[in-house]
């Protein structure tokens, strides 16, 4: 594997492969030694032309704790359009010696465009693209629901799970979806009809308009963030009105199964998609996933750049 | 007075003739004849009227880096277009007297081929006030074709007064038929490769919420309307209704909704980026059928050069269009001959006689005949070639067919009795850069 772009360029065995390495990782540096050297001397670039809290921090601490060097270039704020060009900032890094080049662009396509225009050599790490896929994020709530579920690829046949919210707008969505129906889950996206992708029929998922019709079944929700820039351009009427038929409270909380689990990629918009109880529930594996982000994108920085897809088994390597 | 002999030349009829032209007219159409002036061996070729595009973006003035009215009037000529209608959505956009002119006085400094110019409907595309209709259609381009192409007339006040206001002419109102509520931030077709790629959709009924409301409204005013780039099998639909209830309406594809689809789009190359954009297979299909049975009138290219940067950046920032003159016949034989959906006969009318009379060039379309003005497209009608961007005579290689193979290429195009491309050579302004 060169590049980690799009859930669809990797196989199930690949998916269960960054898993198990992330698995291992965590054993590695559970410890008081929370680094490795394995990527000593080569250097990361997280090139984020949009905001982000959580998942170039997440990169940032896996490249660190690889011990690669890491450059930071945030090109918020500055048009592709007007300033320097995507290819342009590209191209500079890679002067500069880039080996992997993590990306996050407002624009869907802009890394599978990076990887295959021929502007760059480096390895690309999706981190988010547009309204289309991220592929580290449904890595990481794969890796979090294998450690409530079990440990093996047949735990997740069978599985339950409700995506709901903003399907059409979130690549983290169409990510989970593609991951989850590899391995075997059962989804079901949940949103009012204006948030349902067109053709959703194509997707091999059910879906459906009501959050409250069979809650009792989910083994996993996982409540996407809703922008409330969204009731401008008429996806629905107020964020009240959203609330009270797509958020979970903690009525639909109480409905959920026993073991069921909360899931959400943050940021949250308490009150709105999720109640601040929800949130704050024992149900809820928010900061799970947050942690557990960091070893699913060592594990994928570890596997591009040395080419292996075990992790060291007798320590440092 | 020159004089040229088109020796065993096949006519769309199949007939094998020779085609003696002197000065700027057709003299004599028979066998065995023979002249003093060049004799071009035509055997195995085919002579059809010289085409005529009704959808041209020539850049000039404003975009000089991407065509100008002499590189897109070599590249027409390369792809056998005799004549070319350049759209208005320059810079400044053509919609006085004094900007068509500039681009008739350019087009004839070529001396290539005709360029006509369209005019714009509204002052600088802006979709509010009229432009200056009358001053455009009085001047010496004397416009007969008002666009706002690139933009929709969606204003159905305006789109109605224009309709009413260029009748004192004869005039017709090209719409590029695109409801813009409908497709804010719209990047590619709307469907499921759109929702699996997360790029936002431009929907089929974007397209023809437009068609069917002009075309109402071209039937109550009783005026001319012509669609622009139709690209939906919706479309077909409506304009097919239309014509069946007598309405003024006409209508064009372009070379490249009769052939590629939104699955291209999957690997986000902007090359494929386009406006109104690629659509499915069952588009395409009913494209086709509609071009063949007549619902369609024409084929134009909607040629639209861009810079490489434009095109060499993310998808969303890439600009949209596809250049088009050089690839047209080869693709609409590709499409419509060899799939034996349609004659020569009436690929003649759908690249020159159909766009001719509803532009009222009345210079241009003729069937060949003694007496005739020599506008004569020689083309190879089974030769197969590979499209090389590299070698494209526009300014611009923003092509989607390089790489492809098609059937049929253009050899020699006439002009006015002058052989503007002999042996696929363009003869005149080689001095031009090209990039």
């Amino acid at each position: 594997m060169k590049h980690l772009l799009s859930i669809n360029d990797i196989t199930a065995a690949e998916a269960i492969s960054i898993l198990d390495t992330a698995a291992q990782l965590e054993n590695l540096t559970s410890g008081t030694v929370k680094k490795l050297p394995t990527l000593r001397g080569r250097t990361v670039v997280n090139l984020f032309f949009e905001d982000s809290t959580r998942t170039r921090l997440s990169f940032d601490a896996a490249a660190k704790r690889l011990s690669a060097d890491v450059t930071n270039f945030a090109a918020k704020g500055s048009s592709v359009s007007k300033g320097e060009s995507l290819k342009d900032t590209a191209q500079t890094l890679q002067a500069m010696g880039a080996d992997a080049i993590v990306i996050r662009h407002g624009a869907s396509g802009a890394a599978k465009r990076l990887a295959e225009s021929g502007w760059v050599s480096a390895s690309i790490i999706n981190a988010g693209d547009g309204t289309h896929e991220h592929p580290t994020q449904a890595l990481l709530d794969a890796f979090t629901i294998r450690k409530h579920f079990g440990s093996t690829r047949s735990d997740f046949v069978g599985l339950k799970v409700a995506i709901v919210g903003d399907i059409v707008h979130s690549r983290v969505a169409r990510s989970n979806v593609l991951l989850l129906k590899k391995l075997g889950a059962d989804v079901t996206v949940i949103a009012p009809p204006t948030l349902i992708p067109y053709g959703i029929e194509s997707w091999g998922v059910a879906h459906s308009f009501n959050l409250d019709e069979d809650l009792e079944s989910f083994d996993v929700v996982m409540m996407l963030r809703v922008q409330l820039e969204r009731m401008n351009e008429a996806y629905f009427p107020n964020g009240r009105e959203y609330s009270r038929g797509y958020g979970l409270d903690e009525v639909r909380l109480g409905r959920l199964k026993a073991h069921a689990i909360v899931m959400h990629p943050g940021p949250m918009n308490r009150g709105l998609e999720i109640s601040a109880a929800s949130a704050d529930s024992v149900r809820s594996v928010v900061l799970e996933q947050v942690s557990n982000g960091v070893l699913v994108r060592m594990a994928v920085l570890y596997q591009l750049l040395t080419g292996l897809d075990q992790a060291p088994t007798g320590g440092l390597a | 007075m020159t004089e040229l002999l088109l020796k065993n030349v096949t006519l769309v009829d199949n007939s094998q003739v020779d085609i003696h032209i002197k000065a700027d007219r057709i003299f004599a159409i028979g066998s065995d004849l023979s002249i003093k002036g060049e004799v071009l061996d035509c055997s195995g070729l085919m002579a059809l009227p010289g085409f005529v595009d009704l959808h041209t973006h020539l850049r000039e003035p404003g975009k000089e880096n991407a065509e100008t009215v002499l590189t897109g009037s070599r590249s027409a000529v390369r792809g056998g277009f005799t004549a070319v209608s350049a759209m208005p959505n320059t810079n400044p956009v053509a919609d006085t007297a004094g900007v068509v002119e500039q681009v008739l006085r350019l087009g004839k400094s070529a001396g290539l081929c005709d360029v006509f110019p369209i005019g714009a409907v509204s002052s600088g595309l802006n979709g509010e006030h009229l432009a200056e209709i009358g001053a455009m259609a009085d001047s010496a381009a004397k416009v007969r074709i008002f666009s706002d192409d690139g933009k929709c007339v969606s204003d159905p006040l305006l789109m109605r007064r224009a309709l009413e206001y260029v009748k004192i002419f004869d005039g017709v109102i090209a719409q590029h038929a695109q409801e813009p509520r409908l497709t804010i931030n719209a990047q590619m077709n709307e469907g499921a490769v759109a929702s699996e790629l997360g790029l936002t959709g431009w929907p089929s009924i974007a397209e023809e919420s437009i068609i069917a409301r002009d075309i109402l409204l071209a039937e109550t005013v009783k005026s001319r309307l012509h669609i622009c780039h139709v690209s939906t099998k919706g479309s077909v639909e409506l304009i097919r209704w239309a014509k069946s209830r007598g309405i003024s309406v006409t209508a064009e594809v372009t070379p490249h909704h009769l052939i590629l689809t939104d699955e291209l789009v999957r690997g986000y190359d902007p090359i494929y980026k386009v406006n109104p954009p690629l659509r499915t297979n069952d588009d395409v299909v009913a494209l086709r059928a509609g071009l063949a049975d007549g619902t369609i009138d024409i084929v134009a290219t909607d040629h639209a050069p861009h810079p490489a940067e434009d095109k060499d950046c993310e998808w969303a920032s890439a600009a949209f269009g596809m250049i088009g003159l050089e690839t047209a016949f080869g693709v609409v034989v590709t499409t419509m001959i060899r799939s034996g959906l349609m004659d020569w006969k009436r690929l003649a009318e759908v690249m020159s006689i159909n766009p001719a009379r509803i532009a009222g060039y009345s210079d241009q379309g003729h069937p060949l005949g003694v007496g005739a003005i020599a506008h004569i497209t020689v083309v190879d009608p089974t030769k197969e070639w590979t499209v090389d961007k590299q070698a494209l005579i526009s300014r611009s290689s923003n092509t989607p067919f390089h790489g492809s193979t098609l059937t049929g290429d253009v050899v020699h195009t006439i002009y006015r009795g002058a052989l503007v491309l002999k042996d696929q050579r363009v003869m005149g302004g080689e001095n031009v850069s090209n990039g």
